[in-house]
């Protein structure tokens, strides 16, 4: 693993492992809640911040995490007010974050279009040592929320009406996991790329979820997913010279289809079993009872 | 004790975008009663409940639970609420034990699951006949076992209050005898209970109180209502689902 003799390589695993975690870690609860593309529209809002860090000339990263989690908020609030325009208002929302990234890097002095590209699609060789440090906070947070609070976000992303009635504050939880997407989204910006982080997000949990049942066991192979794809994905893209986010996904991609087509037969033999469990007077075809029973008279 | 009703509604209003769909509407419910909501589809009966919990706001009125204004009420753990079942489907898989052991959140301090509630989460499952499926994902159940799982869910925080939206709809027969069952079960243990219902049904000889609602105000508070309609007619024969079975339906009709 000559791989591992830079240091650039080492600081680019290391982020790819947070991204491998991280990412899947908050997407199962967008999934869980259907806003599978929260994501993806974080990822253009976070454009803005990624310019306004060039512009400034501060940290990219932190510049980005700050506006994505502002991105987040608004977003949220469309939510709860929108009405029947809420759509029309985050679509300007996504597309205006783009657009004001797109102008603002050209607007600076350091900044141009090569740049832009590496945020837009990942790169292995720009994660510079203060990223990394960055990357290991905003990933620690991420992993403190999704692990920490699991039971409440659970509640609140299955059954918003009924977290309600347990007395869960879920508003303040729905700002809490619309903040850790917006986090998640800037920890995996540097290695995936802002346009394709969403597809890590989504994509694990749906793969994870032709193998399991319940949600716990669909958290952990989808981790376990997340964390297999982005460090091969790396390694990969060290050898070859491929872009790194764009290996990534298509390895996720990958690894969807390979366990869809391996879980048929899995899914058959559950099917086989619940319908063996099924009481034995229960046949499967239909037979005519002898007797009528209270529930065979029609109501008129 | 005190003498409080456990939900006290006084003139209270509601519009969804401009409509308005409560119109001032007054219900009192005390300890030990169970409530009966009736109404054709969109005469706030639903909505009515939302207020309650909070998930649809209200514009004018009052609302009490165990006779604290709703908005500063924090004893969650004393409510137990049965959904719509369509509205609790999630993108994700989740088992039967996990579904309920969202209810029991309202009991513990910060999430974190002591022997006390797992038990009370067995305990809940074996009220309502789900047992035996604990590790089944609900995806994989019909639609009246996934009925009895959000019952389950309710029961699991052992609320002094049951306020429940529809529970009969699209419940198949077996499973609406578990739920009769297990709801008298709570009433006769002294559980208040509300519930919404589109006809009586199985349900008619718990209910001790009806209120029916019209276009968003109260039209009927009192007994449960005679049968109306093609219901009232000769020949209707009046069939009791949770009846043992075998047993020949009760036969008030001419023609049969």
């Amino acid at each position: 693993m000559d791989l591992l003799n830079y240091a650039f390589m080492q600081r680019a695993l290391l982020a790819a492992v947070l991204v491998g975690i991280t990412a899947p870690a908050v997407g199962i609860y967008l999934v869980q809640r259907r806003q599978a593309l929260m994501g993806d529209g974080i990822g253009h809002v976070a454009m803005t911040g990624v310019g306004l860090g060039f512009l400034l000339s501060t940290s990219p990263v932190w510049m980005a995490t700050a506006v994505s989690v502002l991105g987040a908020v608004l977003m949220e609030l469309i939510r709860w007010y929108g009405r029947t325009r809420g759509d029309i208002a985050l679509a300007m929302l996504f597309y205006g974050g783009m657009a004001g990234g797109v102008m603002l890097i050209n607007l600076a002095p350091t900044g141009s279009n090569a740049n832009l590209t590496t945020y837009l699609f990942g790169s292995l060789s720009t994660v510079s040592q203060s990223d990394v440090l960055s990357i290991c906070l905003l990933a620690a947070f991420v992993v403190l929320v999704t692990l920490g609070l699991r039971r409440q976000l659970f509640a609140v992303s299955q059954d918003e009406e009924f977290a309600r009635v347990t007395g869960l504050p879920v508003r303040a939880l729905n700002l809490l996991t619309a903040v850790t997407a917006a986090v998640t989204v800037t920890v995996a910006m540097r290695v995936v790329g802002l346009l394709l982080v969403s597809a890590l997000m989504v994509v694990p949990v749906a793969a994870a979820q032709q193998l399991s049942r319940s949600f716990s066991a669909t958290f952990v192979i989808a981790v376990a997913i997340g964390v297999a794809v982005t460090v091969s994905g790396t390694i990969t893209s060290y050898y070859q010279d491929v872009p790194p986010g764009a290996t990534i996904v298509l390895l996720t991609i990958a690894a969807f289809v390979a366990l869809t087509v391996l879980a048929a037969p899995l899914a058959r033999r559950r099917a086989r079993a619940a319908a063996a469990a099924q009481p034995a007077g229960d046949p499967a075809e239909c037979t005519l009872p002898a007797t009528r029973e209270a529930g065979d008279e029609i109501i008129v | 004790m005190t003498s409080h009703p456990v939900i006290s509604l006084r003139a209270v209003t509601a519009e969804l975008g401009a409509r308005p769909v409560l119109r001032g509407i007054d219900l009192t419910v005390h300890r030990g009663e169970v409530v009966a909501l009736l109404g054709a589809n969109g005469s706030g009966k639903s909505t009515a409940i939302r207020t309650i919990i909070g998930q649809v706001p209200v514009s004018g009125g009052a609302i009490e639970l165990f006779g604290t204004p709703r908005r500063a009420f924090r004893d969650w753990a004393r409510v137990g609420y049965v959904p719509q079942r369509t509205t609790a489907v999630g993108g994700v898989p989740a088992t039967v034990t996990e579904i309920v052991s969202s209810g029991r959140l309202s009991r513990t301090r910060f999430g974190v699951f002591r022997r006390a509630d797992r038990e009370a989460v067995h305990r809940a499952l074996e009220l309502v006949g789900m047992a035996d499926r604990a590790k089944d994902s609900v995806n994989a159940l019909s639609g009246g076992q996934h009925q009895r799982v959000l019952i389950a869910r309710a029961l699991v925080a052992e609320p002094e209050l049951l306020i429940m939206d529809e529970p009969m709809a699209g419940v198949d027969l077996a499973s609406q005898e578990v739920l009769a069952r297990t709801l008298k079960q709570q009433v006769d243990s002294g559980t208040t209970v509300l519930l919404v219902l589109h006809e009586l049904g199985p349900l008619e000889p718990l209910i001790d109180r009806a209120v029916v609602l019209r276009d968003g105000c109260v039209l009927h508070d009192g007994p449960p209502p005679q049968a109306v309609g093609q219901h009232a007619l000769p020949g209707h024969d009046h069939v009791h689902p949770h009846a043992p079975a075998g047993t020949e339906p009760l036969r008030t009709g001419l023609l049969s």
